[in-house]
């Protein structure tokens, strides 16, 4: 009983120690900077200014349309990664063919780069094809993921070759068992995979740095940046509040979901 | 990991051999030609640019030979930005790696709440990174940050904790492991969910039923392998930190916070000195492969029962 208490404890400890910035950043969205000046300090808002600083975040730069990017970019890099994958995945799992092992050999080889040391021959590249600061360049470099083809590959291979050679001699073409078959049982893959990559192309700042100068084609982290550097000292309000709404949608999201973003995330257990 | 090779090519090639290799590479097509443009082209590239003095802009770059090497060993900025990265990992992975153990083991005894528990923990790895500098600038803020004011309650001097170079570092490395150690967390809950319950009844039996007897005879043997992974992944991650420096210090006060992946960024796309970036990318790059593959000959060697 004694020792539950203390797990308690010290869990609602660490927990809440966690929480601080995330709880303090939420407080600053409520307060006016007038408050946030005064020498004593609280958590509850004095005076009540949520309204003037998620009315200023939304008015005083382009955070919808980030927003918007921010989801078209992910829905994008998304279902060109899939579309790449899952034909490949089909092929290097269950077709015969000269050059399987040498193609597999290369995706785990793939999958030990990091993408950040593709940073400036993809910036040159980009630049040569007059695509930098375009959607293009957001979305292109990451077409072909080693992770989702190598994800795919291990639950294809799981799946009854007795099932698609039945499928063959019912006369389904190979492009139908890859829709028909193998993606149904590649479900649970395809979802981890897929809030795997939304959350780290929702959260990365690294790439749009790199690529995008124009703030009409900011993702939402890079938005933020832009917001910082337009809004002069310290005026915290507009920019929490700015900052509550780009985390808020994978944080909520992960709040209900909890088991299928923990799996997501942890997918790297998998290799 | 690989599958098995045998009898491939060794078959008659019939029509249906012939038509299942078409489709196969008809199949294979997009993502060779992705990974050949967008993966391994760049790799190759990175290597022979860091061979030239190439400036971005300049039409006409130059073979140099190992000169952009020499300069960067040379330069005690790289010096600062390895010691720094160094720095920065090791605190932050073991820091990560035993917290987010301690973390995992208090909350898999539980009964009740362990959702919860597991949720606050972990929501600080969900929340944009970008969004939690600026939430950690307001709190670390010289005069209306909240640390501050708690210090000054309790008589103590406030800091500019972003701003003084023997802060900066320790400071960036409490952000990692708040980011991190939710992370580690859920990998150590999904290795202790798949230890045996009977192998906690065999240790009881042979009279190990203390719960610091249960972690060393059971728990933290069997979580050998998840260790070592734990430790491999959190590495790699923290040996890239970049975020929290590019947007709460820019690498200063005076180089103080200059960590690799930063020095790369600063040098190749706001210098443009596109073949001396290249040359740090490639040593970014070594260092990375030399952790992976020590580290996984640890793992063949020490780690083989399951």
């Amino acid at each position: 009983m004694m020792k539950t208490v203390l797990r308690h404890t010290i869990l609602l400890f660490t927990g809440t120690a966690l929480m601080v910035p995330v709880v303090w950043m939420i407080s600053l969205s409520f307060k006016s900077s007038a408050e946030m000046f005064l020498p004593e300090i609280h958590l509850w808002p004095q005076t009540w200014n949520a309204a003037e600083n998620y009315g200023a975040a939304f008015t005083k730069s382009p955070l919808p349309k980030f927003l918007l990017n921010g989801v078209l970019v992910c829905g994008a890099i998304l279902a060109l990664q899939i579309a790449v994958a899952l034909p490949f995945a089909y092929a290097l799992a269950k077709l015969r063919f000269k050059g399987r092992e040498v193609l597999f050999s290369f995706v785990i080889a793939g999958l030990m780069i990091p993408p950040q040391v593709l940073a400036i021959p993809l910036f040159v590249l980009f630049y040569q094809l007059k695509l930098l600061d375009t959607f293009a360049a957001l979305i292109l470099p990451w077409g072909a993921s080693m992770f989702c083809i190598f994800l795919l590959r291990q639950f294809f291979r799981a799946v009854p070759t007795e099932i698609i050679d039945a499928a063959r001699l019912d006369g389904m073409s190979e492009l139908g068992i890859v829709l028909r078959i193998m993606t149904p049982a590649a479900l649970p893959a395809i979802g981890a995979f897929a809030i795997f990559s939304v959350v780290s192309h929702w959260n990365d700042l690294f790439w749009p740095l790199i690529m995008v100068k124009s703030e009409s084609l900011a993702m939402p982290p890079l938005g933020l940046v832009f917001f910082r550097s337009g809004e002069s000292g310290t005026n915290y309000g507009p920019l929490m509040a700015a900052s509550v709404i780009v985390a808020a949608p994978l944080v909520v999201a992960f709040v209900f979901a909890q088991k299928y973003f923990i799996e997501g995330m942890t997918l790297i257990n998998r290799r | 990991m690989s599958s098995s090779p045998q009898a491939l090519g060794h078959l008659p090639i019939d029509g249906r051999d012939r038509s299942e290799a078409a489709t196969a590479w008809a199949f294979s097509l997009p993502s060779i030609g992705f990974m050949t443009v967008m993966l391994f082209g760049p790799v190759l590239a990175v290597f022979v640019i860091s061979l030239t003095d190439w400036q971005f802009g300049d039409p006409n770059p130059a073979f140099a030979g190992l000169k952009n090497y020499a300069e960067l060993i040379a330069d005690p900025v790289f010096w600062t930005a390895l010691f720094n990265t160094g720095f920065y990992v090791g605190i932050v992975v073991p820091a990560s790696v035993f917290g987010g153990l301690g973390i995992a083991l208090l909350i898999s005894g539980l009964t009740r709440l362990g959702t919860f528990y597991r949720a606050i923990h972990f929501i600080p790895v969900m929340v944009t990174t970008v969004a939690a500098a600026l939430a950690w600038e307001a709190l670390l803020h010289p005069t209306i940050g909240l640390l501050n004011h708690i210090l000054r309650a309790m008589g103590l001097p406030g800091h500019n904790w972003l701003q003084e170079p023997a802060l900066v570092m320790p400071v960036l490395c409490v952000l990692g492991v708040w980011e991190t150690l939710g992370f580690t967390m859920v990998l150590f809950l999904a290795g202790l969910s798949s230890i045996p319950n009977e192998l906690y009844d065999a240790a009881a039996i042979d009279g190990a039923d203390g719960i610091w007897d249960r972690f060393v005879t059971v728990t933290w043997p069997m979580l050998g392998p998840v260790t070592l992974f734990v430790f491999i992944v959190t590495a790699t991650r923290a040996f890239k930190v970049f975020d929290f420096v590019a947007v709460l210090t820019q690498g200063g006060p005076n180089k103080a916070s200059e960590v690799l992946m930063y020095t790369i960024y600063s040098e190749g796309f706001l210098f443009l000195r596109t073949g001396y970036a290249s040359a740090l990318t490639v040593v970014f790059l070594a260092i990375i492969l030399a952790f992976t593959l020590v580290q996984s000959k640890i793992f063949d060697k020490r780690v083989h029962y399951e």
